[in-house]
């Protein structure tokens, strides 16, 4: 049986919701999203259609580093984000691309605002992900944030969950 | 030294006291003079001879501000060249990389060839006799060399040597490069980053042991949590380890670390499978080197400083980092990951996981990094409080990595280049 695609709708609530759980900081209610064996990556801004196994990416993490990412967020010692700074994701343009065995897959762009210290850093680009039906909810297998900035220059960094 | 309020720093070796002037940090006045004290006259990174393995390929690079061209010529010639258009500025190369034979301006459309050669000039037949094509070759760094595949380029033409330059760099660059018998590549992929911080604050950040547990504590914890060994392994105590000078403001630590190392330093969340790979691994090393060589090239880490601004850290994978002041407060740096050009698929990828872990603008450690220099330089603001201390370890006679022997190494000598010339001309006034 193919798997059947969800509407654009449902896309966007799971999407939409994500963002607001990461723009409130809610890290472990984020994790609940995810799959148990989700990936999450951010390609270096010259090769974004690199692979991880063979191209230096800024991020690619597995389910073990995610979870350990969240906790180090979470934790008084993750300096770049003591104290926490503040984002806003602006999610758009969502696409429930296709099926590829039972990943659904789906696109959207997105501008991200991080303020911390009275500057604004603006990171844009567009996301890649793999979704797979989990009972009646759609949930998260593989997230890929591909930058369009050239460089993260002024941001200096990816320290929060993009 | 004179311990007055203009000196850029403080050396009182008797008292074990070593001062840095906050000005060299904030000064607008000091990045342009170390434009020209420091960035036209030292020996600066631009690229590695892996990065253009093939006739014609070449890599857009800015080095010291300059916009220039890293290019293997159809003679198989690696140059550089300034990637300014001889006939009115225009860059002549658009592209972040590729393959050509020719670079066209596409102002004029004058053509070079992929050695710098004009060998095109639309309506040639207006210029003069006085006018010849060979004086409007791309031009080119007085200078260009290259130690073991890194290659350098330098603005005055009476530099001492890129050999000589390097002095006692070389033994760690050797211990970096014979890490393959066919070579080390730059891997795909380049981390484009910045800090809102003066640049000689990284200088100082990228082989800073004292800071190791406190800043990235959260590192340590990860490495605990996913079953690294860390007895008889803790930074701040490692069973080996050395800070040394290396001359003409080099210097490098040296240490035995915890973390897992893929060139050939097992640990656990390696997985089993792969043990008995490293063992072998390492029993080539020790047949080629002999025992006490690999066990420095496999077991031990290195932060190596090149003065000024090239950082080779040689750590849980090996980063290639070199940065430039845009202004007093802002830098650009870029970063790559080195490796063993006959690397296989699946250690080239475990060698890729263990950098990210640390590394780069999203791992658990470099973004803690940019925040502490940031953080200093909005703590600068404070004027009053005038100066920085760089003295620790100052009167052990063998300094630890978590001393700051190796930030004196720097500073000496970027005051020695920002304060000599002032005493030449002072002389001559005299």
């Amino acid at each position: 049986m193919s798997t059947q695609l969800p509407s654009r709708q449902e896309a966007e609530d799971l999407l939409y919701k994500e963002a607001a759980l990461l723009d409130e900081w809610r890290l472990d209610e984020w994790l609940e999203l995810l799959t148990e064996d989700a990936t999450y990556e951010i390609p270096p801004t010259d090769v974004p259609e690199g692979d991880s196994r063979n191209t230096l990416f800024i991020i690619a993490d597995d389910a073990l580093r995610i979870r350990s990412r969240v906790k180090q967020l979470l934790g008084k010692a993750a300096w770049a984000e003591n104290p926490h700074s503040r984002t806003r994701r602006m999610i758009s343009n969502v696409r429930v691309v296709a099926a590829e065995g039972e990943n659904i897959l789906v696109t959207a762009n997105f501008a991200v605002f991080r303020m911390r210290y009275e500057s604004v850093d603006t990171y844009i680009g567009h996301y890649d992900y793999k979704l797979v039906r989990a009972a009646n909810d759609l949930r998260i297998r593989e997230r890929r944030a591909v930058l369009d900035n050239e460089a993260l220059r002024p941001h200096g960094k990816i320290s929060f969950i993009l | 030294m004179a311990k007055s309020a203009e000196s850029f720093i403080i050396d009182d070796q008797e008292a074990g006291l070593f001062r840095v002037n906050r000005r060299v940090f904030t000064d607008p006045e000091c990045l342009a003079e170390e434009r020209r004290r420091v960035f036209d006259k030292c020996w600066f990174y631009v690229g590695h001879q892996s990065e253009v393995p093939h006739e014609g390929d070449y890599r857009s690079r800015n080095v010291t501000g300059r916009p220039m061209i890293l290019v293997r010529g159809d003679d198989s010639v690696v140059r550089v060249l300034l990637n300014t258009c001889t006939h009115r500025g225009s860059l002549v190369c658009r592209q972040k990389s590729g393959n050509a034979r020719t670079f066209q301006c596409p102002y004029h459309a004058w053509t070079f060839n992929s050695r710098g050669q004009l060998v095109g000039v639309p309506g040639e037949d207006s210029y003069s006799d006085a006018f010849k094509r060979d004086d409007m070759a791309l031009a080119a760094p007085p200078q260009v060399d290259h130690y073991r595949g890194f290659i350098f380029a330098c603005f005055d033409p009476a530099a001492d040597s890129l050999h000589d330059y390097l002095a006692g760099a070389r033994e760690y660059l050797d211990l970096v490069a014979d890490q393959s018998e066919l070579g080390m590549k730059i891997v795909a992929g380049q981390q484009s980053y910045s800090a809102r911080a003066n640049w000689k604050l990284l200088v100082e950040n990228s082989y800073d042991g004292y800071h190791g547990l406190p800043t990235h504590q959260r590192y340590f914890s990860f490495l605990s949590d996913i079953g690294v060994d860390m007895k008889g392994r803790d930074v701040a105590a490692p069973s080996y380890q050395k800070a040394v000078d290396l001359g003409n403001g080099h210097a490098v630590l040296e240490y035995q670390s915890a973390w897992g190392r893929p060139i050939a330093h097992w640990v656990a969340p390696f997985g089993e499978h792969r043990k008995s790979h490293f063992e072998e691994v390492r029993r080539q090393f020790d047949e080629r080197f002999g025992p006490e060589r690999a066990r420095r090239i496999c077991e031990t880490s290195r932060n190596l400083g090149i003065f000024p601004n090239l950082v080779i850290n040689d750590i849980m994978a090996i980063t290639v980092r070199t940065f430039y002041p845009v202004s007093p407060d802002y830098m650009e740096v870029n970063a790559w990951a080195l490796a063993p050009a006959d690397e296989s698929a699946e250690d080239s990828a475990l060698r890729l996981d263990n950098f990210l872990t640390f590394l780069g603008p999203g791992g658990f450690a470099t973004p803690d990094d940019v925040d502490m220099l940031e953080s200093c330089q909005r703590g600068f603001a404070n004027h009053e409080v005038g100066w920085s201390d760089i003295s620790r370890g100052m009167k052990r006679e063998h300094p630890s990595i978590t001393d700051e022997l190796q930030m004196r190494a720097f500073w000496r000598r970027w005051n020695q280049l920002m304060t000599e010339p002032q005493l030449k001309r002072a002389r001559k006034a005299a």
